[in-house]
């Protein structure tokens, strides 16, 4: 039975970043894990396996990721917050139950510790390799939030932003960790329960016959019923019209359906977007990171300042939607854009669309220790000559 | 009665979503008795409807949960079970039927069939079985007799069928039973039976599928089919179900399988309770 | 199969009474399967001759007296088109 009081450990803790990722579910009210083991993601699930029957939720290994994700979306129709984690085989596995978490509007969560692919690649290296699968994975027109943690502190504080903005949208978010993240022990701190933003999905005010699962308030977003509360509705992966009724064949109800999905997350962008800009006021010269590459980018921008080259970092902590127009303004007041991703170009692609003329340096790193502070400055120096 | 709303008058026109009749469903398919069955039992068994929850898959009888006027889910094809699991896991209150087809169930959905057997998740799964995957326009299938035609076999079937009253026994189901869509009275019954009993249950219906699967094979109408039914159709309740194969001369149907045991939410009730106790023992 | 007519008889079978029936057929839903008419223990029901909207021919009643409302043709319909309902009687027009 459900007890809430064992869910939030308050206090400092040193743990791991796949750790502080469960505890930081359990903090958002999540109840239901369902998972498949996978390095370097199982930390997550193990976790969850003892914690989830302390504080009476769900924990069910599953038979594969597809199952897993298919769980998710059926314990999230049951009311319960839920969530998974995976690394990029098993994220590759989810992708079509993913649009059709994205089509039914269902929030939850799915982590994904990235490691190096293509396929079983390596499991237990790093990597940044999963940013475009994030974005475009499943087939269809949608979008998708994506959060990049780089430190143990904010696995923990972006699981739990992660599923507020499940909740307030009714779509899937991705937290989108690497390897790194996932297996570095830090210091963090969790602090008590009530300093704890916890957002949970609005619910319908009409009257149970009235209701149309699938029609939208004013911010797009449709109040949420669940499953035994009496609205007795219909759900479906199909194209469908308010009432969740089955329209195939019908461009205009297709084409409200996608628009008001991707709309959902575009028009809202502004709201979800975040990240960290570090002494980018008279920087001529700017690092755009995410993730662990973001660490030496901070160090190598200190570092930098230090011997006169004027450096900045713009720290995505929102992937997707892209922060377009963050990511703009630093290219007009910069001569030049450094991306550090481990990865061979897929992030970057992103900031030279947004940053037009202004010349973006990729630094790519595959399957070896992360970047150095020193090849970061090396890069911003030949940048700015 | 005014004919107009003569619909209205049917005794289980209350369960359907009466606006979206009527189905997408062939003159003579099955999938239309295989819910009026449904329909039946949960009127017999009057349950309260805010409590049930109807999953399908993908393929002709996947619209079914659509048609039922509780709550439903459509899901991903072959994802049903693992769906429902999800649902029932997290609110045992519900009663969680998933209905869909052989296709969806022991095909692109076979892994998840068995794991929510062996775990004996309690969820209720109905299968129309109609030997070929008749939305997509009749191709072969998991339980596609040897030598059959269809659109992907155009040299007759070379590969061997499922046995899914076996495959669920040995999986691990606490209630095997199969019927034919002639059997309506037994089918209703095994359905009350299944929605009584706790752990994972699975029902197989025979079902014609008069326009693709049957018309290819020269079955004749779906009269004709449902008549083969009759002939062949032989009752055997307890009978091994490894042995419960389909020929051409004969249909063994029949509760095959009706066993205790815990189901998985149970133990994983169980446990917490336990769990939760060594703690508070613990703190005190 | 015991022949019919050494089938025996219950002792109180002419206090028993056969319910009537009342057929009700939707002719429009109906896709014309045939089963109603086919597997009417019965065969109170016969194929209609005429059309209905989606092209087929629905049942009809063929003799009402025959049905003993055991409910088959209403389970076994794929298309909720018909059922049936017991027949009140009228008293004022026999007159008891």
């Amino acid at each position: 039975m459900v007890d809430e009081s064992r869910a939030v450990l308050t206090g400092t803790h040193f743990m791991s970043g796949d750790l502080a990722c469960a505890e930081g579910a359990l903090a958002a009210g999540c109840q239901f894990f369902g998972g498949y083991p996978i390095t370097p993601a199982t930390e997550i699930s193990e976790r969850m396996s003892r914690r989830l029957v302390e504080v009476g939720g769900v924990f069910v290994q599953m038979e594969d990721e597809i199952g897993s994700i298919a769980a998710v979306i059926g314990a999230s129709y049951a009311g319960k917050k839920a969530m998974t984690a995976t690394s990029g085989p098993g994220f590759s596995l989810m992708q079509e139950n993913i649009g059709l978490a994205v089509m039914t509007e269902t929030p939850l969560v799915i982590v994904n510790i990235m490691r190096g692919g293509p396929s079983t690649g390596q499991p237990t290296m790093p990597g940044q390799q999963d940013v475009m699968q994030a974005r475009w994975g499943s087939h269809g027109d949608y979008e998708i939030i994506a959060l990049a943690p780089s430190s143990v502190q904010e696995m923990f504080n972006l699981t739990i932003e992660c599923f507020n903005l499940a909740e307030t949208y009714r779509v899937p978010v991705i937290l989108l960790a690497d390897e790194i993240i996932g297996h570095m022990w830090e210091r963090v701190k969790i602090p008590p329960a009530e300093e704890i933003n916890v957002v949970s999905r609005k619910k319908p005010k009409t009257p149970t016959a009235e209701y149309q699962p699938f029609k939208p308030d004013k911010d797009l977003v449709p109040p949420m019923a669940c499953f035994g509360e009496g609205y007795r509705f219909h759900a479906t992966g199909l194209t469908h019209d308010e009432k969740g009724a089955p329209e195939t064949v019908s461009a205009e109800v297709q084409t409200e359906l996608v628009k008001r999905l991707a709309d959902k997350i575009r028009k809202n962008a502004e709201k979800i977007v975040k990240a960290q800009r570090v002494m980018l006021e008279d920087a001529d010269v700017a690092v755009i990171a995410y993730g662990i590459p973001s660490r030496a980018a901070l160090s190598a921008v200190r570092e930098a300042r230090k011997k006169g080259i004027k450096a900045g970092l713009l720290r995505l902590v929102t992937i997707w939607p892209f922060p377009q127009e963050l990511v703009s303004d630093v290219a007009k007041q910069v001569k030049a854009i450094v991306v550090p991703e481990m990865n061979y170009g897929q992030l970057v692609r992103e900031v030279e669309r947004a940053a037009k003329t202004t010349p973006v340096i990729l630094l790519s790193k595959l399957g070896e220790e992360p970047h150095r502070p020193s090849e970061i400055i090396e890069a911003m120096r030949r940048a700015v000559k | 009665m005014s004919e107009s709303n003569l619909m209205m008058h049917h005794y289980l026109a209350k369960y359907l979503r009466q606006e979206r009749m009527p189905h997408i469903w062939c003159e003579g398919c099955g999938n239309g008795i295989l819910l009026n069955c449904f329909l039946q039992a949960i009127n017999e068994l009057n349950v309260d409807l805010n409590k049930i929850v109807v999953v399908s898959g993908i393929g002709c009888i996947g619209r079914v949960s659509g048609y039922i006027n509780v709550d439903s889910f459509h899901t991903t094809h072959g994802r049903a079970i693992a769906f429902a699991t999800g649902v029932k896991l997290a609110n045992p209150e519900l009663e969680v039927v998933v209905i869909s087809g052989d296709g969806d169930l022991f095909a692109i959905g076979g892994n998840h069939f068995i794991h929510a057997a062996r775990r004996n998740v309690d969820i209720k799964v109905i299968c129309a079985n109609n030997f070929n995957y008749g939305m997509t326009g009749g191709q072969y299938g998991p339980t596609t007799p040897l030598d059959a035609w269809t659109t992907t076999t155009p040299y007759g079937n070379i590969e061997h069928p499922f046995n899914l009253a076996h495959l669920a026994a040995a999986a691990g189901a606490v209630y095997v039973a199969r019927w034919t869509s002639l059997h309506v009275r037994r089918l209703k019954a095994s359905i009350i039976k299944a929605l009584q009993k706790e752990g994972f249950s699975f029902i197989e219906m025979i079902s014609p599928c008069p326009e693709i699967f049957d018309r290819y094979n020269k079955m004749g109408t779906a009269v004709d089919v449902m008549k083969w039914f009759r002939l062949v159709s032989q009752v055997r309740h307890g009978c091994d179900p490894a042995k419960a194969e389909i020929t051409e001369n004969e249909i063994l149907v029949g509760e095959f399988v009706d066993i205790e045991k815990p189901s998985y939410g149970r133990l994983l009730r169980e446990m917490t309770s336990r769990v939760q106790d060594k703690l508070k023992r613990e703190e005190s | 199969m015991v022949p019919r007519k050494l089938w025996r008889r219950p002792l109180d079978s002419e206090q028993i009474k056969l319910p009537k029936a009342e057929i009700h057929i939707i002719p429009d839903l109906c896709k014309g399967c045939d089963f109603c008419i086919e597997f009417c223990p019965r065969k109170a029901l016969e194929e209609s001759d005429k059309l209905n909207k989606r092209g087929v021919y629905p049942p009809k009643v063929a003799d009402e007296s025959k049905c003993t409302l055991c409910g088959f043709c209403t389970a076994i319909c794929p298309d909720f088109a018909i059922f049936t309902t017991e027949k009140k009687e009228e008293t004022s027009r026999n007159g008891r």
